[in-house]
């Protein structure tokens, strides 16, 4: 790695934009021993929520593990910060149990831009990149605003929603970015100069009201959990007084007044003609497709503790804004609202996925690499697994090592990369936990036991961490032993215990271990009748209960997984040619050489390359390979 | 897929007892090489030109043991059906001589053939592409005009509809848990655990419907089994020719002649029916003879029907009260029948039906009663009322086998939800189930898929 500190214009790695996917990226690099710089707009807003302020939730809390357990940052920085935390879906099973927290959003960006400032080997730099520098498919620089050039040797873009930013506010569009800042509205000329193909899509955010205007008496409250489970695999604990949320509905005049103003509203007006997506339609999306629904929820969360900003969350809006206060103050509790920042919907510039491969890098210019909303995701959670992947693959690329690639059966990172660059996407993605095959080994429980050992070998994970991480396991495992070789004998006591958890007594001895496999019997409660269960920390424990518990649905997954496995395996050559493959259907032929996927797995999950072109795949590698050994 | 394309296979290509002539068929780079080792005819094996017939003997070369005397045809790639050198041998009579030959091959370098590997080669090698391949199996399949009735509707997507739409109905109950595993906040209708139990076996219960059709749909494709059993002389074999219109089976005034099970497809009414000669049954110290007659007995078992042939000219005799005796448990799908009516002892005649009050009179030779035999074999075949013409039939193994896998998934579901497992957990079954019936319409894809194709194929063409 280059050290020419005296040199400001010249690193190993670059990053475009220091939002979540940003932020990880730089960290990643630098902490792995490379130069980086790393870009912003505004350094007033790095990190930046521009949408709700919260992170994790179903599939995104997993993201979040998985970062931590790699060696992220997100996961930390949130705990620092939140000021309400729930785990979601505790009753639906351990496979889809969901962290989800309230962050104070000046806290996250304040918190992140000091980790950023703090790091060794990383500069932070405010400018605009207008230029990537690119010769004979290679990425050597970029050029900013005021036209300093940076050399590096290998640039990560993360502009998020910032290029050629165009906001719309009903019937008012201009030319902006997110939360009122300057978009990006030359480096898309220059991408497209190299060949990148660019779509345009479009995301939006509901209005922000000031508290004082509300009168949470009509709403319903919803507090955070006591005691509060850390995102950190690095945090056993957090104490801290939490804030809480409300919620409310819209009304019979909500709906009314939206079907009375539905041709002003950007959207069905056929002002805004970015993609948005299904999952999170403006409330008069959901008022028009689900027409006979009587009323939907709207969220109302604070923006954070020194602020009155309050977010309506499930209100997002393309009207209007005198049509706006009227929607919003048919709300119960907010009859009175004074609206400080308006809703808006923006359209930007994005890359097509498909373009990538599946380390993030263009599969055309070698050595630029892409994560986040640029890619066609959405969510900061999914932005920042991303740019930690991104910037890891960075350096392993120009220290010439193979990338780190994380497989749909290892992580939710890897079903979230692997959707985008193999399937594509014409809307922006978010990650979600039906998404995963894999649910039941994917777990934010055992996200540590997934990835922590990869985050050790590519060096994100220091020693000490590591040695607590390999405790840890060894605990789990020998507490599970445990369970297996002790019995208990049927005695009045554990009968008794039994018939309070409506479980049926026993007459002869039970392991411990039949016992918890019970759903009705939870490992805290096995600890009335079990002396020998040893003291062990909240998240030792959860894995040792859900490993018992689900072991069979467990067992069948990795035996799934083994499958899956096989077909990842089977790599394709890079320089195989479809045009010489007899036997292949036309499109099947086309889009595989469009998108040269990696495996047989791989190629198996593009869209329209069907069983039957698998198979003459399959057997046409097998025939070359068999050829080729015989000569 | 191991030892693909550079080994040498080898099969008896005929089915198994079919026919006074076997035909063993070998394809691969070592085909010449080991014919000529065992093969001894008029000039060089090496030296006759491709795609000719010799005659010869088929020595043993360990001992110079004559093993038949047989006809060999040689064909060099690529004008083979599988591309590949390919060396046949015709030998006579049964299963015995067959494999005493193949034997022979397999000591000197071959491989036995998987089942349906010809045709694999002969995609692999470029000869036919995948969909021809799985075409062959039907092409083999469809012996009769009914049969050929479901292949098309099968093509035609009634199968595929009906399954798209029990794997819909299910991809259905997916999304509704899924919804609120994903989006906890959001006030969606749970899922009950017990009206998704319901969805379930309704899903359940038309997918072990499609399961039990597979057997008609076998009976359609590869024809209803009939085994023809009876003492010997009985005049099984002459039923059988008669039946099928052809000099099949070696009929001769001699007991126990026919030592193998033979097997002829007949077209009844349009149905197709396999009929299975089998050898006598009777005690026997005749070692073939055992084997035969072994092997009657066990197509009893495995048949759809029996006809039980007794004579009218010898009456009811130890060997037929034997014969009743080891039938008496089919007796559901038994057709007893006399024959020799022409030369019938009357009071022999009675004494049977005595025993066997509906027992059918036929004479072969006089060819009466036939048609009426007939009758009662299509008969017998449509009693369970199946309407060929709109009933969806599973006919395809790879098919039934999904399907169970499915029906297996989903008696899974149902155990969780009862176990009172958790809906993350419940999904995975139902998921999998659906993704079961998505390899059969072709939703999905595995390895095993390919390798899965071809073992549905019989060896040969
Ligand atoms: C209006 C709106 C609504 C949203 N709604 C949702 C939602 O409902 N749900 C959800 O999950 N997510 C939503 N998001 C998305 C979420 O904000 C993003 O997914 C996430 O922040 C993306 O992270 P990122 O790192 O890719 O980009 P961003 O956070 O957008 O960061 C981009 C960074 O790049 C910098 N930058 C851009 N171009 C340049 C350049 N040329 N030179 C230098 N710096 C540059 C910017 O200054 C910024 O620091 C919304 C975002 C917006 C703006
Ligand atoms: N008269 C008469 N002879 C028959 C009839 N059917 C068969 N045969 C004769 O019975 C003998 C034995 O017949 P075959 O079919 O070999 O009996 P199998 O041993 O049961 O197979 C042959 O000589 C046939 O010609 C028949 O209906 N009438
Ligand atoms: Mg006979």
């Amino acid at each position: 790695m280059s050290r020419n500190c005296s040199n400001q214009n010249s690193y190993d790695v670059i990053v475009i934009g220091a939002g979540h996917a940003g932020c990880e990226a730089a960290l990643a690099a630098a902490r792995m021993g490379a130069q980086t710089a790393i870009f912003s707009m505004n350094l007033d807003s790095v990190a930046n929520m521009p949408c709700n302020p919260n992170i994790g939730g179903t599939a995104k809390g997993h993201l979040v593990r998985e970062i931590d357990a790699l060696g992220g940052e997100m996961g930390k920085c949130a705990d620092k910060t939140l000021i309400q935390s729930r785990m979601l879906n505790t009753a639906k099973g351990p496979a889809v149990y969901s962290l989800r927290a309230q962050i104070d959003r000046r806290s996250y960006q304040r918190e992140m831009k000091h980790t950023l400032e703090l790091q060794e080997n990383l500069d932070l730099i405010q400018a605009e990149i207008t230029d990537i520098l690119v010769e004979n498919n290679r990425v050597t620089g970029v050029r900013s605003h005021l036209g300093t050039v940076f050399n590096a040797k290998a640039v990560i873009l993360t502009t998020g929603t910032y290029l050629k930013g165009r906001i719309v506010v009903g019937d008012v569009v201009y030319s902006g970015g997110p939360d009122g800042l300057l978009p990006a509205n030359r480096l898309s000329e220059s991408l497209k100069k190299f060949g990148i193909e660019l779509l345009r899509f479009k995301t939006g955010t509901p209005a922000r009201i000031n508290r004082r205007s509300i009168d949470f008496s009509r709403m319903e409250i919803q507090h955070g959990d006591n005691p509060i489970v850390p995102f950190s695999f690095e945090h056993e604990t957090i104490e801290r007084e939490q804030v809480p949320c409300y919620l409310t509905y819209t009304t019979e005049k909500t709906h009314r007044i939206i079907r009375e103003n539905l041709h002003r509203s950007a959207l069905f007006g056929g002002i805004i003609e970015g993609i948005g997506p299904r999952y999170c339609p403006s409330i008069e999306d959901k008022i028009v497709r689900f027409a006979d629904k009587e009323r939907h929820q709207v969220f109302v969360e604070p923006m954070g503790l020194d602020t009155e900003e309050f977010y309506l969350q499930g209100f997002s809006t393309s009207m209007p804004v005198d049509v706006q206060i009227e929607m919003i103050r048919s709300l119960p509790g907010l009859e009175n609202a004074r609206i400080m920042r308006y809703a808006y919907a923006i359209e930007y510039d994005c890359i097509n996925p498909l373009d990538l491969k599946l380390s993030l890098e263009f599969k055309n210019i070698d050595g630029l690499f892409s994560a986040g909303q640029i890619n066609g995701s959405s969510g900061y959670e999914e932005a920042a697994a991303q740019g930690l992947i991104a910037g890891i693959n960075a350096v392993l690329k120009i220290k010439g090592e193979q990338p780190l690639i994380l497989d749909r059966s290892q992580a939710y990172i890897g079903v979230l990369i692997d959707d985008l660059v193999t399937k594509g996407t014409n809307e922006p993605y978010r990650m979600m936990t039906s998404r995963a095959e894999y649910r039941l080994h994917l777990r934010q429980d055992n996200a540590d036991a997934r990835l922590t050992p990869i985050g050790y070998k590519i060096g994100l994970i220091k020693e000490d961490r590591y040695k607590k991480f390999l405790i840890k396991q060894q605990s789990i495992s020998n507490e599970i032993k445990r369970l297996k070789s002790k019995t208990v004998p049927p005695s009045d006591k554990v009968n008794e215990f039994l018939k309070r958890h409506s479980s049926s007594p026993i007459s002869t001895g039970i392991k411990l271990y039949d016992l918890l496999k019970r759903p009705e019997i939870t490992y805290e409660a096995l600890k009335e009748i079990d002396d020998g269960m040893p003291d062990l920390p909240r998240s030792f424990a959860e894995q040792v209960s859900v490993s018992v518990k689900y072991e069979g649905y467990i067992a069948k997954q990795l035996q799934q997984i083994e499958q899956f496995k096989k077909m990842e395996q089977r790599l394709i050559p890079e320089d195989i040619d479809y045009e010489k493959i007899p036997g292949l259907r036309i499109e099947a032929r086309q889009k595989l050489a469009r998108q040269r996927p990696a495996s047989i797995g791989q190629a198996s999950r593009i869209s329209g390359v069907s069983p039957a072109d698998i198979s003459v795949l399959l057997i046409y590698l097998d025939a070359k390979r068999k050829r080729g050994g015989k000569q | 897929m191991d030892g693909l394309l550079t080994d040498t296979i080898g099969a008896i290509s005929t089915a198994v007892g079919n026919a006074g002539i076997s035909i063993i068929r070998m394809s691969g780079p070592e085909a010449f090489s080991v014919a000529s080792k065992i093969f001894r005819g008029k000039g060089n094996f090496y030296e006759y030109r491709s795609h000719t017939v010799h005659y010869g003997k088929i020595i043993d070369p360990d001992n110079n043991d004559v093993i038949d005397e047989v006809l060999i045809t040689k064909m060099a790639a690529p004008r083979t059906y599988t591309r590949e050198d390919t060396v046949e041998i015709s030998c006579h009579g049964g299963y015995v001589t067959a494999s005493r030959i193949l034997d022979l091959l397999y000591r000197n370098g071959v491989r036995p053939a998987e089942p349906g590997e010809f045709t694999k080669r002969a995609f692999l090698n470029g000869r036919i592409d995948l969909a021809q391949a799985e075409a062959v199996m039907d092409i083999i399949a469809s012996r009769t005009e009914k049969s050929s009735k479901v292949a098309v509707s099968q093509l035609e997507g009634r199968l595929s509809d009906k399954i798209n739409s029990l794997r819909t109905r299910l991809v259905e109950m997916l999304a509704s848990i899924e919804v609120n595993l994903d989006y906890p906040e959001y006030d969606f209708e749970e899922v009950a655990a017990d009206t998704l139990s319901m969805k379930i076996r309704s899903v359940y219960d038309e997918l072990k419907n499609l399961i039990e059709g597979f057997h008609y749909g076998k009976i359609l494709r590869e024809g209803m089994e009939v085994a023809i059993i009876g003492k010997p002389n009985a005049g099984k074999s002459s039923l059988l020719n008669r039946l099928s219109g052809r000099n099949r089976a070696i009929v001769t005034d001699i007991p126990g002649t026919t030592r193998d099970i033979l097997e002829e497809y007949v077209n009844i009414l349009g149905m197709p029916i396999k009929l299975i000669d089998t050898a006598g049954l009777r005690e026997t110290e005749n070692a073939v003879e055992k084997i035969g007659v072994n092997k009657a007995i066990e197509v009893m078992d495995s048949s759809d029907l029996i006809l039980f042939i007794l004579d009218a000219n010898s009456g009811f005799e130890q060997e037929d009260a034997d014969i009743l005796e080891k039938v008496e448990k089919y007796r559901e799908k038994t057709i007893f029948v006399v024959n020799k009516t022409d030369k019938k002892d009357e009071g022999k005649l009675n004494e049977i039906k005595e025993r066997i009050p509906n027992v059918l009179e036929i004479s072969v030779l006089e060819d009466s009663g036939i048609n009426i035999l007939e009758r009662e074999i299509y008969q017998y075949v449509n009693k369970n009322n199946i309407d060929t013409d709109n009933q969806i039939l599973v006919t395809n193994a790879r098919h039934k086998k999904h399907l169970q896998l499915s029906l297996a998934d989903l008696e899974k579901a149902l155990a969780a939800i009862e176990a009172g497992m958790t809906m993350d957990v419940v999904s995975i079954d139902i998921k999998s189930a659906a993704e079961n019936l998505g390899y059969i319409t072709g939703h999905q894809v595995s390895e095993e898929v390919v390798a899965n194709i071809f073992e549905r194929f019989c060896i040969g063409k």
